[in-house]
């Protein structure tokens, strides 16, 4: 062995060496990194993978059913049928779509839509391909199952108005959740959740939605689901049952018809509301899918307002049916008792000016319950130039008009009892005389709401108790549960000689002969009402037109015309239910408002909703003779 | 069992002898980690051994039998045809430029038909034998003249700018660092490595400056993949995930949440150790690397036990090869180094790694059963 290869040798052991060494080092650097990684940091490393493969998915909870007071859902959910198709199962997408075809009819918009949507989305999340499918066709579709890959019938959830318009503005509509309604609950960011936009559905939508469930799912990088890992099946919303009889809230919507109108019936004991409607109305079940523009549009430039609850939202001067708070007043201060009499001769003179009675010619000599039968203008210009405007406008919010009544739908109107007070703060100007007697017939700045009127008859009616006026009786799951034990109103602190006097004038005023609604009684003894008719004037007659002949209601534009109330209680003995009728430029209170409250408060009668009524007692046994 | 001779004087083996000399130990070895291989591919299809187990298995069985032939070639074949083989490789790496196809990122191979042919994988192993003939014929004192340097640089440098080109940085980096490693090997002085670092480390500030906007953003991403989640920072941190997630023990064979939902990417190729770990954790994967470790040491075992210079070049420069596979794609799968596309031998899917590292093992395995072998300095000629 010669000497160079021997150092050569001992050169390579050593680099041998420090090479090995080098690579023992690296070797022990990744060892090191994996147990950085696996030990130290794997607490961190497994939280964030069971991120990556747990989805949590939220499950719409399906939405609270809505009921009247004998049990008729009147909102509810119907199975929705949807057609969809996963295009990675489907094969080929275009002959299972011309099968498809043969079942349900697709035009080229559409299925050209469908293919944008397969093109445009991962193969294995399912496009809809179409909604509302009808029994027929699902069970076409099953049959021919074999013929459609990938195709599947998925089952939804869409809300359902069974009666229409009839109950659109009490129950409202659902629609999708728009931008400034996400409240970060991410249930509302669900793409098919609606929530409730009007009415009752407005009022409980957060009882009625429910809490969503939640499903956790194992997916894969791509977000196909592999597994269900755990089910949490939320809850499903709350029942809520109304106070509203279907029977006659769709017999009080049919009855006022075509007209701008609307009506509220009350059970006088209670403050149940039995049906609350306003015309002319809309279908909510279109607000589900969505309206187009020109229903839209249709809608809102409609004069006669179907979107508005006129019940609740339309602010009317009650004309003459305001002279029942009028007399109270005058009766509770002791200014005039029912034999006070009052000669009308058609007008009264106040300063230059002359205040008309709606009579040419005047009523004569009159009493109190005579002068409500007949509905004198200057008995009761009278009245109120003694009780002055303050008096009058206490006992009118006494009997609830002038601020909300905490009435359970969303757009509830306050009204407008004005006073001096009043008017300085807001026009700056003192009060004229003549507005007190203008106040005094249910005119000049005075609104009410159909509801303010009916919740005053109850009142008015019931011995003076102070119901408020309410439409939902229970919620929860169980719409058998019933309500909570209402405590009896309290009382308004009115006697009973009063309320006796107003009510004597009420029952004249429909049953007597010269009653202004005389017209409009009802014939069965055991059914007969008590009313009040008013016409509420929307534009001043001027003397020219007083003059000229021009004033009756036929010759003038439907704007100009005059507004027809009525409101009226019954049975006239033991009395029941209060209603009110109000009709936007319907003419006179006792041609147009009275019959129709006449076969409203027939039709609740006839239907005799179970536990209504006042408590035996609360109104004496003289209950008013009708003549 | 001297019978005939081969230029040496020494008596010459029988085929049977060679094959006894093989050893067994280090085919055990490297049969207990392609099991392992396997073992991850039939997880990684979900419990199939279709497509790509029984696939794996076919060309393992290949190799294998082409190893033992290999190993049974004499050694002094090797280093004749080390130049021939080394001129091949590089035309090959030329004549892919033309006829090549480009395919998975930026490999490129000529389609054989039964085979593809990497020819950037001739070349780790071409290289090697030519520089292990080199430095074979050269003595410690020639070594030392920095003339004697200009071939082998030449040789190294040629191959690798070639798969650079590609691109292949991987594969170039490997080139370099495995000849660097022989030309260590050979007694290159110190001074010169510790040059060439200080020149390389001047040299990062100057290559930023001439580097391409993505190539920056590339780094940028590997120092700090957690910028970019989603982007190309993606998959070294979903690798880390698994990783971290398969803890001590790991979550178990066939268990691994991360590479079975796919969070993973490529997890039956570059990323298996990932998955191998995410499944067995870290005792899995310390496993696998204490196996590898021990062909490394049975490596410098077989280099340090060779009588010829070739032949202990040959062995160091083959083992340098597989420790340069193993380390770069786990140190590219634990974050450590950029992704850059390099598989794990035996135990990724495909033919390509595991026929180098076969041919390798093959090389060593002659080594060793020729390790008695004196060869002379220059073939043909005299020992001076």
């Amino acid at each position: 062995m010669q000497q160079h290869e021997l150092r050569r040798i001992k050169m390579f052991n050593r680099r041998a060496a420090i090479l090995g060494g080098a690579k023992l080092a690296m070797m022990t650097m990744l060892a090191g990194r994996l147990y950085y990684l696996q030990v130290v940091q794997s607490e961190r490393f497994h939280t964030l993978a069971e991120e990556n493969r747990i989805n949590l998915r939220l499950l719409a909870p399906p939405r609270g059913r809505i009921f009247d007071r004998t049990g008729h859902p009147v909102a509810h959910n119907k199975q929705n049928y949807r057609l969809i198709l996963v295009p990675e199962q489907g094969g080929d997408i275009a002959r299972t779509l011309d099968s498809l075809a043969a079942i349900i009819p697709l035009d080229d918009r559409e299925r050209s839509r469908i293919l944008d949507d397969i093109g445009r989305r991962r193969r294995f999340l399912p496009v809809t391909i179409r909604e509302h499918l009808s029994w027929s066709q699902v069970s076409r579709i099953e049959v021919n199952a074999p013929d459609l890959p990938g195709v599947s019938i998925d089952v939804g959830q869409v809300r359902q108005y069974p009666f229409g318009a009839a109950f659109a503005h009490v129950i409202g509509y659902v629609a999708a959740v728009s931008e400034t309604e996400l409240t970060g609950d991410p249930v509302l960011e669900l793409p098919d959740f609606r929530i409730g936009k009007n009415g009752v559905e407005k009022t409980h939508d957060l009882a009625l939605r429910g809490r969503a469930g939640n499903l956790q799912v194992e997916v894969n990088a791509h977000g196909r689901v592999i597994r269900e890992l755990a089910r949490n099946e939320g809850q499903p919303g709350d029942d809520v049952t109304l106070t509203i009889d279907a029977g006659i809230q769709e017999f009080a919507a049919t009855r006022l018809g075509a007209e701008s109108a609307s009506a509220a019936v009350l059970d006088v004991g209670s403050g149940e509301v039995l049906a609350i409607a306003s015309t002319p109305s809309f279908d909510p079940n279109a607000f589900n899918q969505g309206l187009t523009h020109r229903q839209w549009s249709e809608l809102v430039n409609n004069p006669r307002a179907p979107l508005i609850n006129k019940a609740i939202s339309g602010q009317y001067p009650p004309g003459s049916v305001f002279k029942l708070v009028v007399a109270l007043a005058a009766l509770e201060s002791g200014i005039a008792g029912p034999s006070h009499r009052v000669w009308c001769a058609g007008h009264v003179e106040l300063g230059i000016r002359r205040f008309h009675c709606w009579k040419r010619g005047g009523h004569g000599h009159l009493a109190m319950t005579d002068a409500i039968a007949q509905s004198c203008d200057v008995y009761f210009y009278d009245l109120a130039l003694k009780l002055g405007a303050d008096r009058i406008a206490a006992t009118a919010a006494l009997l609830g008009f002038g601020r909300s009544l905490e009435f359970d739908l969303p757009g509830e109107r306050a009204g407008l009892v004005p006073t001096p007070d009043w008017k300085l703060a807001t026009y700056d100007r003192p009060w004229q005389k003549g507005e007190t007697l203008n106040v005094g017939i249910g005119q000049g700045h005075l609104l009410t709401t159909p509801l303010q009127l009916a919740v005053m008859t109850a009142r008015l009616v019931n011995g003076g108790r102070a119901i408020g006026p309410y439409l939902t009786r229970a919620v929860g799951r169980d719409p058998s549960a019933a309500a909570p034990e209402q405590a009896p109103a309290h009382s308004l602190g009115v006697s009973d000689w009063s309320l006796r006097v107003v009510r004597e004038g009420m029952a004249k005023a429909v049953n007597g002969p010269r009653g202004t609604a005389h017209g409009a009684r009802i014939e069965q003894p055991a059914m007969a009402m008590g009313g009040k008719t008013g016409t509420s004037q929307v534009k001043r007659i001027t003397k020219a037109e007083r003059d000229a002949g021009i004033v009756k209601n036929e010759d003038r534009a439907w704007k100009d015309r005059d507004h027809a109330l009525f409101v009226g209680y019954a049975p006239v003995h033991q009395p029941r239910y209060a209603v009110a009728v109000v009709v936007e430029h319907g003419g006179g209170g006792s041609k147009v408002a009275a019959p129709m409250a006449r076969d409203i408060l027939i039709e609740a009668q006839r239907r005799g909703s179970p536990g209504g009524g006042i408590p035996t007692g609360a109104l004496g046994r003289n209950a008013p003779e009708d003549a | 069992m001297a019978r005939g001779t081969l230029g040496t004087g020494r008596p010459e083996m029988t085929l049977f002898g060679k094959l006894e000399q093989i050893s067994w130990t280090l085919v055990a070895l490297l049969c207990v980690i392609a099991g392992a291989g396997f073992a991850m591919l039939y997880s990684a299809a979900d419990g199939n051994l279709e497509p790509w187990a029984s696939r794996q298995i076919i060309r393992f069985a290949v190799g294998l039998g082409a190893m033992i032939v290999i190993a049974t070639i004499d050694l002094r074949h090797w280093l004749k045809w080390a130049y021939v083989i080394y001129a091949v490789s590089i035309a090959l790496l030329i004549a892919v430029e033309w006829i090549g196809t480009v395919g998975m990122g930026a490999q490129r191979w000529i389609d054989l038909g039964v085979i593809r042919l990497q020819p950037s994988e001739v070349a780790k192993i071409a290289l090697v034998l030519a520089l292990a003939r080199y430095f074979h014929g050269l003595t410690l004192d020639d070594v030392r003249r920095p003339r004697a340097l200009v071939a082998p640089l030449a040789v190294l440098v040629l191959p690798a700018l070639l798969v650079l080109r590609q691109p292949d940085l991987g594969t170039a980096v490997m080139l370099l660092i495995g000849a660097g490693a022989i030309v260590f090997m050979a007694g290159v002085p110190m001074r010169y490595f510790a040059a060439l670092g200080v020149v390389g480390i001047a040299a990062v500030p100057l290559a930023w400056q001439f580097m391409q906007e993505y190539q920056r953003e590339r780094i940028m991403t590997f120092l700090n993949p957690e910028s970019d989640p989603l982007g190309s920072g993606y998959h070294i941190l979903q690798s880390k995930i698994a990783l971290g997630s398969g803890g001590l023990f790991g979550r178990g064979f066939m268990q691994g949440t991360q590479s079975h939902l796919n969070f993973l990417p490529e997890h039956q190729t570059d990323f298996i150790f990932t998955m191998l770990a995410e499944e067995l954790g870290l005792v899995g994967a310390l496993g696998l690397l204490l196996l590898y470790s021990g062909l490394l040491a049975y490596g410098v075992a077989v280099a340090l036990r060779a009588r010829s210079q070739f032949g202990r070049l040959l062995a160091i420069g083959v083992t340098t090869t597989l420790f340069l596979y193993v380390f770069i794609n786990v140190a590219m799968v634990t974050g450590l180094v950029p992704v850059v596309g390099v598989p794990l031998p035996l135990i990724s899917y495909g033919g390509t790694a595991m026929m180098t590292v076969l041919v390798a093992m093959g090389l060593l395995l002659s080594v060793y059963v020729h390790r008695d072998q004196d060869i002379r300095r220059r073939p043909g000629g005299d020992e001076p």
